[in-house]
């Protein structure tokens, strides 16, 4: 048994009432839960209010640049499988900035969990539009609404038949830590987009907005068929369908290549008898 | 010393399988004991337009392409009218007879009647060729053997006739070619070009990871490092792009893996935030940087050396790097094994900076000694518990200790934001200035280590040229020339242009009577750099930047012309 409070207690950067800490929360509940100790878990992120996140956290992390969260979570896993790499940062992060790197991390089905706290706005730069922003919502940035549709990240990943998409709640953290849970034990990559109230950005999507409209799927709702997902993927206004959307058992990334199995890269040293077999190929 | 080289030059179109030729032939001398020098000039297209593919050879050691043709194979008429111009007095030229070239030293190849189909017409070119050089055809039969012994025995007998009856028919339409001199090198040695010495050094060294974009002229550091490295357990990944490819790099040596990023200007220009990233981290990654001209997509196919500052300066903020720039093939695998493990010592990025010359260019080099090479600087790989680990304890010499997350309890935190000993974000900015100090101490350790660069000729030169990189060759070639005639020419060569000592130059420098700089872009970038490090300025500057590598005559020409 792992005790969160393994986890610790830190000093935050966040605005109190934000959303951030109650996925905090629920991300030690899932850790612990799943019986990993801190120094068995490595959390990547970019940079964002979201993308603080492990720092507020015991564990091994990579917080590297702004949108980037995913490829060094990428190469981490590929160094080292044992390790449970779970990634955590913001819509501008990963759906923006990073926008390139999740279509590739879907199609790879790299066995990574990514959290994205989804705000559906820029936090930390003080409130400009996000890729999620709905279209039409005023900010400075954007005095005469957000321009362009609202991107819809478990769609995107539905579409393309992503090995485990979720959509969950920081204001139901038993329910999220469970889809945590749920995300880090799929093989392969796993997308749990986080509806998260930023209280001093956000006027539209409020926690009472959320809370409104986050609702969970019906008890007989099967995430493996496709179609349906789609069409629950594409819910987002009056409810917000909370869950498990989509899975699949598609094989994750490098269970067909030999140099994947096998030990961490750390441990392999050269073997230069075999370079010097190689070196006679080039004769 | 004279030249006892033979210039060869195959031209045709992309497609027609002019490299086949090449590589067929570059190999056969190479076991003939013979020196090569490759150098490949083509086009950014798939089919068609007009590619050569260049070896100059001798049983002497060769140093630099020649612009001079001695032997030409035109597969096509436009190859005969781009480079008759270029033919030596006693130059051949091999073309079929439809091409129409009028020249009592051509010969008028009746290919179709040689071959049985079109696809023969390579192995047909080979066999004209090994009678016209007096090569022993076994060296050639071996060849046709090993290549198409996959194909069946009956394609490798059609090879063999069709080589055989090549070689007959040139006996009969005897050009008399002066056969080449015969070769007196008996050991074994390996035909290698830049790119592949790269992948063999870096796999020397450890790198068991690699994620990259493709972009010519870098591609094939990681085809050579996917098609070889598999056996020594490298895991290769071709990120979505080059932004990811460097990022991706970062994690997996952040995890613990040995890793090389080969790229190429236009793509090395994505990566500069990762550069600045692994800076900050302080993590260990290695650039391999094939130059191809620019600015942005450029030549995409040619040669030049003008990202020396996009390297220099690649990354925001203050870190410490070094860059080497190797002159020749056992440069490039030593180079690179030492730019591995430094950039683990020092846990600070590292480059290799080549070109498009260099990178597609065959040698013929000695087996690498691998008994020579000590171990490679590793993290800690201890796993026993520590409670009080500091991923950036505040050291002496800047370098903190090393340990790997899921190695130990014990936990391991990257920042891309100023942080404190133990990985956290900090806005102290005492703390700031601690952490920046700490990792620009690292510098003292690179210049401990600083490759000198090599002087060749007299010690006290009226003329002393300076280069960097693949100009080695034809620099020295000129500067040997010269010497015959009677000047005091001496080349200084760096094969580490950062950082820089001045102690190893700057006598020699003002002992001589001219310094010029050669070097393959627009505003001398690395005569710029010696002037920032040491105040001294170049006499002249010979610059080229037409996407064709150095050789030796270009360079007397510029000499004679900026004198
Ligand atoms: C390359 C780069 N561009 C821009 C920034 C500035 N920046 C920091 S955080 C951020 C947006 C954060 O928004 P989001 O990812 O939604 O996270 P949140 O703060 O809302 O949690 C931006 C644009 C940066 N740090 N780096
Ligand atoms: S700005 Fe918004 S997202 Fe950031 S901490 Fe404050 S409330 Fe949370």
């Amino acid at each position: 048994m792992v005790s969160v409070d393994e986890y610790g207690e830190f000093e935050t950067a966040w605005c109190p009432g934000c959303g951030n800490f109650q996925i905090l929360k629920a991300l030690k509940q899932a850790l612990a839960g799943l019986g990993l100790k801190p120094h068995q878990v490595l959390v990547c992120s970019g940079i964002g209010q979201a993308a603080k996140t492990p720092h507020y956290l015991k564990c091994n992390a990579f917080n590297g640049l702004h949108g980037r969260s995913l490829p060094p979570a990428t190469g981490a896993k590929l160094a080292n499988k044992n390790l449970a790499v779970v990634v955590t940062s913001g819509d501008g992060c990963n759906y923006g900035e990073g926008g390139n790197h999740f279509l590739a991390a879907v199609r790879r089905n790299i066995n990574i969990t990514l959290l994205a706290h989804d705000n559906q706005i820029y936090g930390l730069t003080k409130g400009q539009a996000s890729p999620t922003t709905l279209k039409g919502q005023k900010t400075k940035a954007q005095p005469f609404g957000a321009p362009s549709d609202a991107f819809n990240p478990v769609a995107v990943a539905v579409a393309m038949h992503a090995g485990f998409v979720a959509r969950g709640f920081s204001g139901n953290v038993d329910h999220l830590a469970d889809l945590i849970q749920q995300g880090i034990q799929h093989e392969g990559f796993s997308l749990i987009d986080i509806s998260q109230p930023c209280v001093s950005f956000n006027k539209v999507n409020t926690f009472g907005w959320y809370k409104e409209r986050c609702k969970p799927l019906p008890e007989d709702y099967d995430p493996t068929d496709w179609g349906t997902a789609m069409n629950t993927a594409m819910q987002f206004g009056e409810t917000i369908p909370q869950g498990v959307i989509y899975k699949n058992d598609r094989p994750a990334f490098g269970s067909n290549i030999p140099a994947m199995q096998g030990e961490p890269l750390a441990r392999r040293n050269p073997d230069l008898s075999v370079l010097a077999e190689i070196l006679e190929e080039y004769a | 010393m004279s030249d006892t080289s033979v210039n060869i030059v195959i031209g045709g179109e992309a497609g027609q399988g002019l490299v086949t030729v090449g590589d067929f032939l570059s190999k056969a001398l190479v076991r003939a004991g013979y020196e090569i020098v490759v150098s490949q000039d083509y086009m950014s297209r798939v089919r068609g337009g007009h590619n050569t593919y260049a070896i100059r050879t001798s049983p002497d050691p060769v140093l630099a392409p020649k612009d001079e043709i001695d032997i030409l194979v035109a597969l096509n008429a436009e190859t005969v009218s781009l480079h008759s111009d270029a033919l030596s007095e006693r130059a051949v030229v091999l073309a079929d007879e439809s091409v129409s070239f009028e020249s009592k030293r051509r010969l008028k190849v009746p290919f179709k009647e040689l071959i049985p189909k079109t696809i023969f017409e390579n192995t047909a070119a080979l066999g004209i060729l090994a009678q016209l050089l007096c090569l022993e055809k076994t060296w050639f039969h071996r060849l046709i053997e090993e290549t198409f012994s996959k194909k069946g025995k009956e394609i490798v007998q059609q090879n063999i006739d069709v080589f055989e009856g090549a070689f007959a028919w040139s006996q009969e339409n005897d050009v008399s070619f002066e056969c080449i001199a015969p070769a007196t090198r008996t050991e074994k040695r390996l035909r290698l070009h830049g790119n592949e010495a790269i992948a063999l050094g870096a796999l020397a060294a450890g790198v068991n990871f690699c994620s990259f974009y493709p972009m010519t002229p870098s591609t094939s550091i990681a085809l050579n490092l996917i098609a070889k490295g598999e056996r020594m357990g490298l895991v290769a990944e071709q990120a979505e792009d080059e932004i990811a490819a460097v990022n991706m790099a970062l994690g997996a040596s952040f995890a613990g893996a040995c890793v090389l990023v080969p790229t190429s200007g236009g793509g090395f220009a994505l990566m500069t935030e990762g550069v600045s990233l692994a800076g900050m981290t302080e993590t260990p990654v290695v650039f391999a940087l094939a130059m191809r001209p620019g600015p942005a997509t450029g030549l995409p196919t040619r040669t030049a050396q003008s990202d020396l500052n996009l390297v220099l300066y690649a990354g925001h903020g203050d870190f410490v790097r070094a860059i080497f720039t190797p002159g020749d093939i056992e440069e490039c695998f030593y180079l690179t094994w030492k730019a591995v493990d430094l950039a683990e010592r020092v846990q600070s990025p590292m480059f290799i900076l080549t070109d498009q010359f260099l990178a597609d260019s065959y040698r013929a080099v000695a087996p690498f000694d691998l008994d020579s090479l000590a171990d490679v600087t590793k993290p800690d790989l201890s796993e026993e518990p520590d409670s009080n680990y500091m991923r950036y304890a505040m050291t002496k010499n800047g370098v903190s200790p090393r340990k790997l997350p899921g190695f130990g309890e014990f936990l391991v935190i990257a920042d891309s934001d100023e942080h404190t000993q133990d990985g956290h974000i900090t806005e102290d900015l005492a703390v700031a200035v601690d952490m920046a100090d700490k990792r620009m101490r690292k510098m003292d350790i690179l210049k401990e280590v600083i490759v000198p660069p090599t002087l060749d000729g007299d010690d006290i030169p009226e003329l002393l040229l300076v280069c960097f990189g693949s100009t080695k060759g034809a620099a020295l070639e000129a500067a040997s020339m010269l010497r015959e005639a009677g000047g005091k020419v001496a080349v200084i060569h760096f094969s580490q242009v950062y950082p820089l000592d001045s102690a190893h130059f700057l006598d020699v420098f003002e002992s001589a009577d001219r310094v010029v700089f050669v070097e393959g872009n627009v505003t001398g970038q690395f005569a710029d750099l010696v002037r920032k490090e040491t105040g001294f300025e170049a006499d002249d500057r010979i610059l080229r930047y037409d996407g064709l590598p150095f050789t030796a005559a270009y360079i007397i020409d510029r000499l004679e012309a900026t004198r």
